[in-house]
C-alpha cells in the first residue's frame, strides 16, 4: 500500500434526498475522528456542515435519502454523473426508510389526510431506495448508520482496501459480546436472525429483540422465523405483519414477509 | 492432568468460599457460572455469593428457562448459552497492530499474562477443551495464545448432579462423570446435607487440596456421589446415532437437506455457542492517516456466506449447503481431521437455535433415510 499525497485530497460531497439527517449527523458525530476525516478529504460539499460549496467532479459522494418526489428523480442522476464512487447511506437511501411505508398504500389518500391544501404536493407513488434509479458502489446500512461504519468505510476507501462490513446476521453480534439471546431466553420476537449485524448490539443488550434497524442480512429466511413466531409465540397475523414493516420495510425481503400477513 | 489422581476430601458447602479464595490467592482469575440477563453465564468470580445457588434451568429445542428450586444447590444448572472457548479463544482479539516509522514499520503483539481458573466445568466441556486442543495447539499450526493460556488454566470441574433435555454427552462418551483433564472434581452432594466430595485430578489439585479445611472421605460418601452420577445418567433420554459418520457421507445429495433448508436461519447461532467449532476471521483495519494497521480476530461460521468466499464468490450459497457442512464437518470429517467427533453432546446448539433445529433429530432422520435407500 502505497501511502496517499496529502496534495491529492480526495473531493467529498455528502448530498441529501427524503431522510432525517440523522446520517449526515452521524460523519458530524465523529467527533474525535471528524478533523483527521477534514483533514484527508476535501469537504467539497455538505451542507449540514458547511455553506461553502465546490464544484464537482467528487471523488466520493455519500447519499443519504430516499427517492420520493419528481425533483429527486432528476437530482439523483446528476449527482451520479458528477461522483466517481457513489455510497448510500441509511435506510432511507438503501430501503426507502420509514417513509416507505406508504408504499403499501395509496399515496393520495394520506395527502388528503394529512394537507389542508393538497393541490400543492408533488410526490412520487412510491418511496425508493436510490439504487432502484442509479448504479451504487456501497449500501451502508443503518437507521442511523454506526458511525464506526462509516468512519470503516471512508477509511477502507482511502486506503485502497475492502471495508470490514459484514452482511451476517446480528446474532453474530450477540453472540460475540456474550449476549444472552432474547429470544431463546424469553420468548422475545427478535428480528435479529434476518437481520444484518452492525448496530453494536443495541437492542439484545438491552433486553429486547431486534427491531431490523440495519435491514435484511444476507439470505434472509424471514418465511422460517414469522412460522416460528406464529406457531411457537402465537402471534398474531397483524403484529406479524407490523414486525416487518419498521425501518426497512420497503426492502424487498421485509416487503415480501409484511405482505404475507396481510 | 490426568486421572483422578488419589486425593479425596469432604468441603462442606458453607466452606466452599475458602476454595474460592484460596484460588484467588494464589493469582488466577477466576471466573465461573452466574446469573446474567436470565441466563446462567460465564464470568468472574468474586465470591461464593455469586454462584446460581437455588436455581436451575429448563431446556429444549430453541427454548431456555431459569426457575428457582430452593433445594437446587450451586451448581444444580447445566451448561448455558457461553461456553469455554470465550476466554481461550476471544470472540475478538488483537493479533498485532502495526505504526509506520521512518524505515519502513514497527509491529507491536498485545501480551496477556492473566493465569485463568475455571469452575463448574462439566465433563462434556473439559471433552470440548481438550479437542480445541487438538485445534489449536498439537496440530501443524500452533496458537501461541491459546496454548500458553490454556496450558497455566486450573480446572476445577463438577460432575452433573442432573442433565437438561437437551443433553446426549453420555451417547458421544463425554459425559456426565469427569473421568480426566481436571485438577479438582466436585459433586455436590445435599441428601440430607449439603458437602462436597473433592477429588484431584493434578499435583495442582493436590496442592491446592491442601489449603482446605476438609474431612476424610467415607464410603458413603462415595455411594451417595455414583447415586447421583448414575441417575443423572439414567434420565439422559437424547441421544445421537453411533452410525452417523458413516450414514451423513452416504446421503450428501439427499432432498432432506432443502427441508432442512426451508427451516435453518443460516444465523451462526449453533456454531458460535458450540464449544468445539473453532472457526474465525481475520480483519486488517487502518485510521485514516494510513499510519497505522491493525489485525483483529474474530469467531466466524461456516453459515456465513463470506466464511467461503474464494476468488469470485461464495461456494456454499444455498443454506442447504451451509447446514450440510455444519452437521457433517461435525458428526463426520472431524474424525478424520481430529481423530474424534466435534461433537461433545452438550446440546447447546439444540437451546440456543432461534428455530429450535435439533442435530440428534436431523442425524436420526438422515439414519432413518439411510435405513430405507
Ligand atoms: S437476541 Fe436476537 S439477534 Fe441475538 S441471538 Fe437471539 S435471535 Fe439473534
Ligand atoms: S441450525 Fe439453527 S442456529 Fe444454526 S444456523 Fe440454522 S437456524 Fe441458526
Ligand atoms: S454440535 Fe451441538 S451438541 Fe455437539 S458439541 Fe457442538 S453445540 Fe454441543
Ligand atoms: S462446523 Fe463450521 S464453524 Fe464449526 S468448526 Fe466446522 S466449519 Fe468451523
Amino acid at each position: 500500500m502505497s501511502s496517499r499525497k496529502p496534495t491529492s485530497k480526495p473531493k467529498l460531497a455528502v448530498w441529501k434526498f427524503s431522510s432525517c439527517d440523522g446520517c449526515q449527523l452521524s460523519l458530524l458525530d465523529c467527533e474525535d475522528e471528524l478533523l483527521t476525516v477534514a483533514d484527508s478529504v476535501e469537504i467539497a460539499y455538505f451542507l449540514e456542515a458547511t455553506r461553502a460549496q465546490v464544484k464537482g467532479p467528487y471523488d466520493i459522494s455519500l447519499v443519504e435519502g430516499s427517492i420520493s418526489t419528481p425533483e429527486e428523480e432528476k437530482r439523483i442522476l446528476k449527482v451520479r454523473k458528477q461522483s466517481r464512487l457513489l455510497i448510500t447511506i441509511g435506510a432511507c437511501a438503501t430501503s426507502g426508510g420509514i417513509q416507505a411505508l406508504r408504499n403499501f398504500k395509496n399515496v393520495d389518500d394520506f395527502i388528503d389526510i394529512v394537507y389542508a391544501h393538497p393541490q400543492f404536493i408533488d410526490t412520487l407513488s412510491e418511496t425508493r431506495p436510490v439504487s432502484d434509479y442509479v448504479s451504487v458502489d456501497f449500501e451502508l446500512h443503518g437507521c442511523p448508520i454506526n458511525k464506526y461504519q462509516l468512519l470503516e468505510l471512508l477509511n477502507a476507501t482511502l486506503n485502497r482496501r475492502k471495508p470490514n462490513i459484514p452482511n451476517h446476521s446480528q446474532c453474530v453480534e450477540c453472540k460475540r459480546a456474550g449476549t444472552v439471546c432474547v429470544m431463546v431466553s424469553q420468548g422475545k420476537a427478535c428480528l435479529g436472525p434476518v437481520v444484518q449485524a452492525g448496530c453494536g448490539n443495541l437492542c439484545p443488550s438491552h433486553d429486547r429483540g431486534c427491531y431490523g434497524c440495519f435491514g435484511p442480512k444476507e439470505t434472509p429466511n424471514t418465511i422460517s422465523l414469522a412460522d416460528w413466531f406464529s406457531d411457537r409465540q402465537s402471534m398474531p397475523k397483524r403484529d406479524l405483519k407490523h414486525l416487518f414493516r419498521g425501518f426497512t420495510a420497503g426492502s424487498d425481503a421485509f416487503r415480501k414477509e409484511s405482505e404475507r400477513h396481510e | 492432568m490426568g486421572k483422578t489422581s488419589g486425593g479425596r476430601a469432604i468441603l462442606p458447602a458453607q466452606s466452599l468460599q475458602t476454595l474460592i479464595d484460596v484460588v484467588h490467592s494464589q493469582g488466577y482469575r477466576l471466573i465461573g457460572p452466574t446469573l446474567e440477563d436470565n441466563a446462567i453465564v460465564y464470568d468472574d468470580l468474586e465470591n461464593v455469593e455469586n454462584l446460581p445457588l437455588g436455581i436451575s434451568d429448563r431446556q429444549s429445542p430453541g427454548n431456555y428457562r431459569l426457575e428457582d428450586d430452593p433445594s437446587a444447590g450451586y451448581f444444580a444448572h447445566v451448561v448455558g448459552p457461553h461456553s469455554w472457548k470465550r476466554f481461550l479463544f476471544p470472540a475478538a482479539q488483537k493479533l498485532w497492530s502495526a505504526t509506520r516509522v521512518d524505515q519502513g514499520f514497527s509491529i507491536q503483539t498485545p501480551e496477556d499474562e492473566t493465569k485463568l481458573a475455571f469452575i463448574g466445568v462439566r465433563a462434556c466441556e473439559i471433552k470440548a477443551l481438550q479437542m480445541q486442543d487438538r485445534v489449536f495447539s498439537q496440530g501443524p499450526f500452533t496458537d501461541n495464545g491459546y496454548g500458553e493460556k490454556r496450558q497455566n488454566c486450573l480446572i476445577i470441574a463438577v460432575n452433573c448432579s442432573r442433565a437438561a433435555d437437551t443433553c446426549f454427552c453420555s451417547s458421544m462418551d463425554a459425559g456426565p462423570r469427569v473421568t480426566e483433564g481436571f485438577d479438582l472434581a466436585l459433586t455436590e452432594l445435599q441428601q440430607g446435607r449439603h458437602d462436597f466430595l473433592i477429588e484431584t485430578g493434578s499435583a495442582n489439585g493436590e496442592a491446592l487440596l491442601k489449603e482446605l479445611v476438609t474431612r476424610k472421605a467415607e464410603d458413603q460418601d462415595f455411594a451417595e456421589a455414583d447415586a447421583q452420577l448414575a441417575a443423572t445418567e439414567a434420565s439422559i433420554q437424547r441421544r445421537m446415532p453411533s452410525n452417523i459418520p458413516e450414514v451423513l457421507e452416504r446421503h450428501l445429495q439427499d432432498e432432506h437437506w432443502q427441508t432442512i433448508e426451508s427451516r435453518c436461519l443460516n444465523c451462526s447461532n449453533c456454531t458460535l455457542v458450540c464449544p468445539t467449532c473453532f472457526c474465525s476471521t481475520v480483519e486488517d483495519t487502518t485510521d485514516l492517516t494510513g499510519q497505522h494497521a491493525e489485525r483483529w480476530r474474530y469467531w466466524d461460521s461456516c453459515f456465513n456466506t463470506d466464511f467461503s468466499y474464494i476468488h469470485g464468490g461464495s461456494i456454499r450459497q444455498s443454506g442447504a449447503a451451509r447446514y450440510r457442512q455444519w452437521i457433517t464437518h461435525k458428526l463426520s470429517y472431524w474424525h478424520k481431521q481430529f481423530g474424534t467427533s466435534g461433537c461433545t453432546g452438550c446440546g447447546r446448539c439444540i437451546t440456543w437455535c432461534p428455530v429450535g433445529i435439533d442435530i440428534t433429530e436431523e442425524a436420526a432422520t438422515f439414519c432413518e433415510i439411510d435405513k430405507r435407500s
